[in-house]
């Protein structure tokens, strides 16, 4: 709109943003405004909570916050108008550990009821009870009786004391939100022995996991490649694993691969492969030896890991085969003509074609395996040397009620996730487009 | 005639001899539930022989009669019956004897067909490199397709058999996983009718779709327009946010676990389905935006430039020319993020406490205990994977063209 106040033209392009494109730019924020609020609420929020958790001394019970809890009853059994009773309050801290203070109960004295004795600290202005309790020790314990006479209309009424809810208030140290910090949590984690095994479970885990799931979907990519009566069915079973819900393939595994009623382990003890049942998930090594070098073979982690590798293959082989479908075949003419073998013409062609896609799937599985949590929790629960950093995130967390060591090996999953991601960052293709 | 030749004969041969011996075995024990011993070295020796007669008839040429895998077929059955001393499953013959006929027959066929697919134009004299690649590619090919539809299709098929069966049945004989039809339909189905009479199941499934659809719409009502404006605004940082977007998705679930049960604690969502209800659109969004945005992209954008002209809004362009143009694009990640609502485990696990709101997911672990016999959990195992796989095949070719899409040039 400022074009006819005698710009000269040879200044260029207008620099800056004009108006329009103001306008727009707001408008685009806005249509992400929702989902900028609720990732920032339920993802960034809870990444940087993490770091906060991690460095208190927070236990699950500790998420109920200290409170006084209060029990309001009517003693001393009045039977006609006039006889004397008490209304009496039992106190109880909630925390055994934390002091509540400023403590105030208020309560509706109920209609009929004639106070002639008050508790100490208690004031009376009409029917409107308050009393002033102060700071209370952890743990602590107390009764307020209120004397009084009772009317006609109190003993007709059906618990009348029950008419109005005492409300008691005070302010309590909230772990979660003070500023007492400790670096026990991740002392604990890391002096533990078991730490650097999860380690290496985990890894381990996420590498032979995510190489296996790429094997068996290149694999079963090149099987379905050519046209065949039954193709479509074949592809659609293939993918079965990987769309069936986890709580459902898991279980099956279980009860297949059961040392007592699975299907697996009566075939092979009653076929006479095998002398005794073998348990595939609670067996944690088989020990043998090769030139008189004892060896461990990690059995529970080895079946975890061919789950894996079961339940993921057909992401990879659904990419991998919709690649290899968009590879013109004139190469694969000419080679031909040249004499090339078909061994030779994937190695040499088909190979460097899905390298690509090959190298961004192996960065999305490697990441995802070493997220996941799920299936080792409900194969395992990551007993028999299965449990990787994420199960220990629920095992610290939850198992073992210890929030704040939860929180900490999160964190240590967190920092390993991020490096992660750094070093793919780097070194991936550019060219796939991920 | 060449060494070379005859041993990768051989080989096929005694491949898909004890192979088919083992996989026909093993499937006439589960469908019979009788122990068969199938003899694998006999039934090796016969798929060898029958290689080989079957390359030596083939390559013989000019002589009329039966064609060459009429041959093999012969010499296999022979060579089994008798290398097996007539019992090639080690079950005597009456037991199951039209199950052993059939699989009799099964293998005879099963052998026949594979070597015949297997060792088209195989020859005893010289073959090239590339007529014995050829012939290890097809073997190869060949074992896949056996070792992959077995492993895919068991875990399904157990977990089927073994809701239908009864607690009896199965501690009797786990290998049994036949359809015992003489206990009636009722009997069949009598895990199911408990889940749903007595382990209130029809809830958690009322719960389960409650929750999936309600995910669906939250996650499409919040990413179409953050799609759009990603594709098709400009603003500062709309290059990284495109990028980075998917980054949201590697964000492992277990991280956020600990400081959103502690926050839902707090404030009261955690035990309740608005609590889950803004966790998973949370966790869907980002995957939504991303497969939208790229189809988005796709779209001329003349078209909305045309309707932009002619006076329409931009939320009147994105109502009336885009939306309407990605109907197929809304349906694959609606199905997507359906899915992902539907078999979420890990929420719903820390979640739900109260059994009146139990997903699925969450019912069918509640199951998974000592108490609770193997076939009811397999049974909530198939309730809870009916549907989904129901509507995957239903909307198969979608859903393909969804995930891959934007992320494979072609």
């Amino acid at each position: 709109m400022s074009a006819q106040t005698s710009q000269p033209v040879s200044e260029g392009p207008p620099k800056g943003i004009g108006p329009m494109q103001r306008r727009e730019m707001w408008l685009a924020y806005l249509m992400l405004a929702p989902t900028f609020l609720i990732i920032l609420v339920i993802v960034a929020g809870p990444l940087l909570a993490n770091f906060w958790i991690s460095v208190k001394p927070v236990q699950l019970g500790d998420l109920r916050p200290p409170a006084v809890l209060v029990n309001e009853r009517l003693r001393g059994g009045p039977e006609t108008a006039g006889d004397s009773a008490t209304l009496e309050y039992r106190l109880r801290n909630s925390s055994r550990d934390e002091e509540i203070r400023d403590v105030v109960l208020k309560d509706e004295v109920p209609a009929g009821f004639t106070v002639t004795g008050l508790p100490q600290g208690c004031e009376l202005s009409g029917s409107a009870l308050t009393c002033t309790l102060g700071t209370v020790e952890p743990g602590w314990r107390d009764r307020l009786q209120l004397e009084g006479t009772v009317s006609e209309e109190f003993l007709a009424a059906n618990r009348p004391e029950r008419a109005s809810e005492p409300v008691v208030t005070g302010d309590a140290n909230n772990v979660l939100t003070n500023f007492e910090f400790t670096f026990e949590n991740f002392s604990r984690i890391f002096s533990a022995d078991e730490f650097w095994s999860v380690l290496r479970v985990t890894f381990y885990y996420t590498i032979f996991g995510t190489g296996g799931a790429l094997v068996l979907g290149l694999f079963a990519a090149q099987l379905l490649h050519t046209a065949f009566p039954g193709r479509g069915f074949l592809r659609g079973l293939f993918l079965f694993p990987y769309v069936s819900p986890v709580i459902a393939v898991a279980f099956t595994w279980v009860v297949l691969f059961d040392p007592f009623s699975g299907t697996l382990n009566a075939l092979l003890t009653k076929m006479g492969v095998v002398s005794d049942p073998i348990n595939f998930f609670g067996q944690r090594a088989i020990e043998f030896s090769i030139f008189g070098i004892p060896l461990e073979f990690p059995l529970a982690l080895t079946t975890v890991i061919a789950f894996e590798a079961w339940r993921y293959f057909p992401l990879s082989f659904l990419f991998i085969l919709a690649r290899m479908q968009s590879i013109n075949t004139d190469m694969y003419e000419a080679a031909e003509m040249d004499g090339a073998t078909p061994l030779q013409q994937f190695w040499y062609l088909s190979l460097p074609q899905l390298m690509g896609i090959l190298s961004v799937l192996f960065l999305l599985r490697f990441i995802w395996t070493f997220n996941k949590f799920d299936d080792i929790f409900l194969l395992t629960g990551g007993n028999a040397g299965t449990r990787t950093l994420t199960v220990d995130v629920y095992e610290q967390g939850f198992a073992l009620s210890n929030l704040g060591a939860g929180a900490a090996v999160a964190v240590v999953v967190f920092v390993v996730l991020v490096t992660f991601a750094t070093l793919f960052i780097r070194f991936s293709p550019k060219e796939e487009g991920l | 005639m060449r060494p070379a030749s005859i041993v990768l004969t051989a080989f096929t041969g005694l491949l898909w001899g004890v192979m088919a011996m083992v996989v026909i075995g093993v499937t006439l024990t589960l469908i019979t539930g009788e122990v068969a011993l199938p003899q694998a070295t006999a039934a090796g020796l016969a798929g060898l022989l029958g290689a080989l007669v079957f390359v030596w008839r083939g390559s013989a040429t000019g002589t009329g009669g039966a064609p060459a895998w009429a041959y093999c077929a012969v010499v296999v059955f022979l060579v089994l019956m008798i290398a097996s001393f007539a019992g090639p499953f080690s079950l005597p013959l009456s037991v199951a004897p039209v199950w052993q006929g059939l699989a009799l027959i099964a293998f005879v066929a099963g052998v026949t067909a594979a070597l015949r697919l297997c060792l088209r134009d195989a020859r005893f004299g010289a073959m090239s490199r590339y007529e014995r690649e050829v012939i290890y590619i097809r073997i190869a090919k060949g074992v896949g397709f056996v070792v992959f539809t077995i492993i895919v299709a068991l875990p399904f098929y157990v977990m089927v058999m073994t809701s239908l069966k009864s607690q009896q049945t199965l501690l009797a004989n786990p290998l049994d996983l036949s359809i015992d039809f003489s206990q009636g339909l009722s009997g069949l189905v009598r895990s199911y009718v408990e889940l749903f009479t007595q382990f209130n199941f029809g809830r958690y499934l009322m719960v389960s779709a409650f929750v999936s659809v309600a995910t669906v719409v939250i996650t499409l009502l919040l990413s179409v327009p953050g799609a759009y404006a990603v594709s098709r605004l400009r603003f500062p940082g709309q290059a990284l946010l495109a990028r980075s977007v998917l980054l949201i998705y590697m964000v492992p679930a277990i991280v956020l676990v600990i400081p959103l049960y502690a926050v839902f604690s707090q404030l009261g969502l955690r035990n309740t389905l608005t609590g889950l209800l803004i966790v998973y659109p949370a966790t869907t969004i980002p995957v939504a935006l991303y497969m939208l945005q790229g189809y988005f992209r796709g779209l001329p954008a003349e078209l909305e430039e045309a309707g932009l002209m002619d006076g329409l809004s931009r939320i009147g362009v994105i109502l009336k020319i885009t939306l309407p143009l990605s109907l197929p694009a809304l349906a694959s990640v609606s199905l997507y993020v359906f899915m992902i609502a539907w078999n979420e485990f890990l929420f719903a696990f820390m979640f739900l406490d109260n059994p009146d709101i139990f997903t699925l997911s969450r019912g069918v672990v509640s199951l998974n205990s000592s108490e609770v016999p193997r076939q009811h959990l397999m049974a909530g195992a198939v309730i809870a994977t009916v549907p989904v796989l129901v509507i995957f095949l239903w909307f198969e070719r979608f859903l393909v063209q969804g995930l891959t899409a934007g992320s494979v040039k072609g």
